[in-house]
C-alpha cells in the first residue's frame, strides 16, 4: 500500500492542491494528514472543507495545534499565531468547526502510528525537533514507525540498537529503507509552510510493503498565497515566510 | 530470530542452495540457483550469533540497503534481499576468478603493472562515489576484476551513502575499517569523506608496489591512530627502481589532510595513466621519513587538527571536474583562441579543483599510419606539443593543473570521445569549424562529440565569424 502523507497544511489551498495533485500521479492508496489544516493561511475553510471530504472518503486526519485552538481550545501559541488564529475563527463554517473538533490525536495503521507532535505526550504539542526529542517520542512508543508534523522541516530519526537517535535529513525523491529491525520517526516537512529554506510544498509517500518512505515537494503559485494573506490582513510575515521558505 | 539450519539443497525464497563456496568470519557465501533461470548467482548470509558484535548485524543492514541502489559495471549486480524476521541474506551477480588477496603473495609487483590496477580500482571508486557512495573498505580482498578489465568493488558493508541514513554512524566507539588501509579521519571516526578511499587505494598501490604495508597492520586504536602524525616510508627508499612519478601519486594519496590527496579518484586514474605528465613535487624526491622534530610537533597537536573535515554534502566531485580542451590548430583564429581560453578560465575559476587537459588530435594518414616526421624531418608529436603549451601560456594556469596530450587517430571525434570516456571526463571545451563550407565538406567533429560525449560538451564559436 502507498501511503500518501501531508501535514501543516496551514490554510493553504494552491499549495495543498498542487501537493494532492502530486500525490495522485503517484498513485497514492490512501491519504494521512497528520494535523494543522488551518492556521497562518488565508484559505481555512476551503481547505477544511476539501479535507473534510477527503476524509469522508477514507483519509486519516489528525488534530494538530491550530485546528485546535482554532476551535476554542487554549493553548500556547506566539502573537502571530495567535492574531492568525483570531483571524481564522469567524471565517470557518459551522460544519468545519465540527469537523475540526472531532479530529483525533493519534490513529494506528498497521505498525504505524500517526500524531501531530512528539507522542510521548500528543496534547503537549511538542516539537520533535532534535535526536533527544525523538528518543522521548520514539521510547514511549511501540509502533515502528511513528509520523509526525508540527516541526515544518523533513527529517528522519531512527533508534538503533545500542539505544542511540540516529538523524538523517532526507533527500528529496530519494527513497529511505526504513529497516524493520529497529524503530524510526519520520517528521514530515509542511505542506502550507515549509521552513526548511524551500518554498515548494513538502511530502511524503510511504511505501507499506517495502518500507520506503520517500520525502516529495511540490512547487505552487506562493506568490498569490502570499499576496492573499496580505489582502486578508495578516501579518506580513507570514507572506514573507511562504516567499523564502523560511 | 528464527533460524533454519542451512544446507546444500535447501530453498531458501525461491532460491535452491548449492555449494558452500566460503565461510568467513562475518558471513558465508553460497552457490544459489533460481527455478527457471539458468544462472548462478552468489549468496551472502551473515553469522549473527547470540552476543555477537552488533556492528555485524547493522553492517548486513547497510548494505542490503545500498546493494539495490548502485549501478554499472564496478558492482555486483544485485538480485534479492532476505527479510531479517526470516533470514537475512543478499543474493548478487556471481563474478568468476578471485579477488587481488591471492596476489599477496607475489608482490611486490611491477610498477607499471599496480599503476594499471590502481588506474581500474580508481575508475571504480569514481563510479561509486558518482552514486554517492564511500566504500571504506578497499583492500586486496574486496577487489575483484571482470575478464574486461574493469575493477568491481565487493563487501559494502562498512559503506556511507550521502542520501540514506547511516546506521554505523555514531552507533559504535570503535572506527570500523581495516587497519593496514583506514585512512586517518577514518581512524578519528569520519565516514563522509570521499577521499579516505583514495588513501586506502594509496596503501594498496604502496603494498602492492613495495611488498610493505606503508602504516604496517597495527590490532589497537593506538597504533591505528600513528598515522596521524608518522609518515611511512618513502617507496623508493624501500625499492629504488621505482620511478619518482609513481612516489609522487601514491605519496599525494596518503596525505594526512585529505585536502592534499587527489580530490577524486578520476584525477588520481588521469596520472596513473598518464605518468610524464604527473606533476613531481618534493614528494617524488623524498628518500626519508619526516625528521624526529616535524613528528614530535605533530604528536603534540590535538589529533583533530591534523586532518581535515570533511567535505560539506554540496560539494560533490563536481567540484573537482576534469576539464578537456580540445585544440585544432590548424584551424585556430586569434578570436577564437582568445575566446576559448577565456570560456576555460571562467570554468576553471569557478572550480579551484578543476583539472585541465589539453588535447589536440594528430590526424593520421590513413595509408601510412605509422608517418610522423613532417617533411623537415621534424617531430610533429613534439611540434604539436609545443603548439598547445603556447595557446595555453597566456592562461597562467598553475603547473600541476594542467596536461597536455597529443592523440593520434584517423577519426578526430572517435577519438576524442574515447579520451573523455575513458578518462572519466566531466566538461569538453572545443571550437567550432570556422568555415562553414570546410564543415560541409568534412563534417562537424564538434558536432559528433556534442552529440556522443558521456558528458557536458561546450562549442565555442566567435559571433560572425562565418559571414
Amino acid at each position: 500500500m502507498l501511503l500518501g502523507i501531508i501535514s501543516d497544511l496551514h490554510a493553504n489551498e494552491l499549495a495543498l492542491e498542487a501537493s494532492l495533485a502530486a500525490l495522485q500521479r503517484l498513485g497514492v492508496d490512501r491519504l494521512v494528514i497528520l494535523g494543522d489544516v488551518v492556521g497562518y493561511g488565508p484559505d481555512p475553510e476551503v481547505v477544511t472543507q476539501r479535507i473534510a471530504a477527503l476524509a469522508g472518503q477514507g483519509a486519516i486526519c489528525l488534530m494538530g495545534n491550530h485546528d485546535s485552538a482554532a476551535v476554542g481550545a487554549r493553548s500556547a501559541m506566539n502573537d502571530m499565531a495567535a492574531a492568525a488564529i483570531a483571524w481564522t475563527r469567524p471565517r470557518l463554517s459551522e460544519a468545519s468547526r465540527q469537523f475540526l473538533a472531532g479530529l483525533p490525536m493519534t490513529a494506528t495503521l498497521e505498525d504505524m502510528l500517526f500524531v501531530h507532535a512528539d507522542a510521548s505526550n500528543p496534547e503537549a504539542w511538542n516539537y520533535v525537533v532534535d535526536a533527544a526529542a525523538a528518543m522521548q517520542s520514539l521510547t514511549a512508543v511501540r509502533a515502528q514507525v511513528t509520523f509526525v508534523g508540527h516541526v515544518h522541516r523533513p527529517q528522519v530519526y531512527c533508534l538503533t540498537a545500542t539505544a542511540k537517535v540516529i538523524a538523517h535529513t532526507p533527500v528529496t525523491n530519494t527513497a529511505v529503507p526504513l529497516s524493520p529491525q529497529r524503530q524510526w520517526l519520520a517528521v514530515a516537512g509542511a505542506v502550507g509552510q515549509p521552513r526548511d529554506g524551500n518554498p515548494a510544498a513538502s511530502f511524503m509517500t510511504y511505501e507499506t510493503a517495502a518500507r520506503e518512505l520517500t520525502f516529495h515537494r511540490a512547487t505552487y503559485d506562493y506568490d498569490t498565497t502570499a499576496r492573499r494573506i496580505r489582502d486578508a490582513g495578516l501579518p506580513e510575515r507570514l507572506a514573507e515566510r511562504l516567499v523564502n521558505g523560511t | 530470530m528464527a533460524k533454519s539450519k542451512l544446507e546444500t539443497g535447501s530453498i531458501l525464497d525461491g532460491f535452491t542452495i548449492g555449494e558452500l563456496i566460503h565461510r568467513g568470519g562475518m558471513a558465508s557465501l553460497w552457490e544459489v540457483k533460481r527455478e527457471g533461470d539458468p544462472t548462478h548467482y552468489l549468496m551472502k548470509i551473515p553469522v549473527l550469533n547470540e552476543g555477537e558484535d552488533p556492528a555485524a548485524i547493522v553492517s548486513f543492514e547497510m548494505e542490503q540497503m545500498i546493494m539495490p541502489r548502485l549501478k554499472g559495471a564496478h558492482v555486483p549486480r544485485h538480485v534479492a534481499n532476505g527479510d531479517f524476521a526470516v533470514q537475512p541474506f543478499i543474493v548478487m551477480e556471481r563474478l568468476a576468478g578471485e579477488t587481488l588477496l591471492p596476489q599477496l603473495k607475489h608482490l611486490p609487483l611491477p610498477v607499471d603493472k599496480v599503476a594499471e590496477m590502481g588506474a581500474a580500482i580508481a575508475d571504480a571508486l569514481e563510479s561509486l562515489h558518482r552514486q554517492g557512495v564511500i566504500h571504506l573498505d578497499l583492500k586486496p580482498s574486496n577487489i575483484m576484476f571482470r575478464p574486461s578489465g574493469e575493477a568491481v568493488l565487493i563487501d559494502y558493508g562498512l559503506a556511507h551513502h550521502r542520501d540514506l541514513p547511516d546506521l554505523l554512524q555514531e552507533e559504535f566507539r570503535l572506527p570500523y575499517g581495516t587497519a593496514p588501509y583506514m585512512a586517518p579521519e577514518q581512524v578519528m571516526g569520519i565516514r563522509t569523506d570521499p577521499r579516505s578511499d583514495i588513501f586506502a587505494l594509496g596503501c594498496l598501490m604502496y603494498f602492492f608496489a613495495t611488498g610493505v604495508r606503508p602504516f604496517g597492520d597495527p590490532q589497537k586504536l593506538k597504533g591505528l591512530k600513528q598515522r596521524l602524525w608518522r609518515d611511512p616510508v618513502p617507496p623508493r627508499k624501500l625499492k629504488p627502481d621505482i620511478p619518482p612519478w609513481f612516489q609522487e601519486i601514491v605519496l599525494r594519496c596518503l596525505e594526512v589532510k585529505a585536502g592534499r590527496r587527489y580530490p577524486t579518484p578520476a584525477q588520481l586514474a588521469h596520472d596513473l595513466r598518464n605518468p610524464t605528465q604527473v606533476q613531481l613535487s618534493a614528494r617524488a624526491e623524498k628518500l626519508q621519513k619526516d625528521g624526529f622534530f616535524a613528528v614530535l610537533k605533530r604528536k603534540g597537536e590535538p589529533p583533530r587538527s591534523l586532518i581535515d573535515k570533511p567535505p560539506e554534502r554540496e560539494a560533490e566531485a563536481s567540484d573537482a571536474p576534469i576539464v578537456a580542451a580540445a585544440i585544432n590548430l590548424d584551424d585556430m583564429t586569434p578570436e577564437l583562441a582568445d575566446k576559448l581560453r577565456r570560456t576555460l578560465l571562467r570554468i576553471l575559476e569557478r572550480s579551484p579543483e578543476a583539472r585541465l587537459a589539453v588535447l589536440n588530435v594528430l590526424k593520421l594518414n590513413r595509408i601510412a599510419m605509422d608517418q610522423t616526421l613532417d617533411e623537415e624531418g621534424n617531430n610533429k608529436h613534439v611540434a604539436r606539443l609545443v603548439g598547445l603549451k603556447d595557446w595555453a601560456r597566456p592562461m597562467k594556469i598553475a603547473q600541476g593543473r594542467v596536461t597536455y596530450h597529443v592523440l593520434e587517430a584517423i577519426d578526430p571525434a572517435d577519438t576524442l570521445l574515447d579520451y573523455a570516456r575513458v578518462n572519466n571526463v566531466d566538461h569538453i571545451v572545443m571550437g567550432a569549424r570556422a568555415n562553414s563550407t570546410m564543415r560541409k565538406i568534412l563534417g562537424s567533429v564538434s558536432g559528433k562529440v556534442a552529440m556522443e560525449a558521456p558528458c557536458t560538451v561546450t562549442v565555442v564559436r566567435v559571433r560572425g565569424a562565418e559571414e
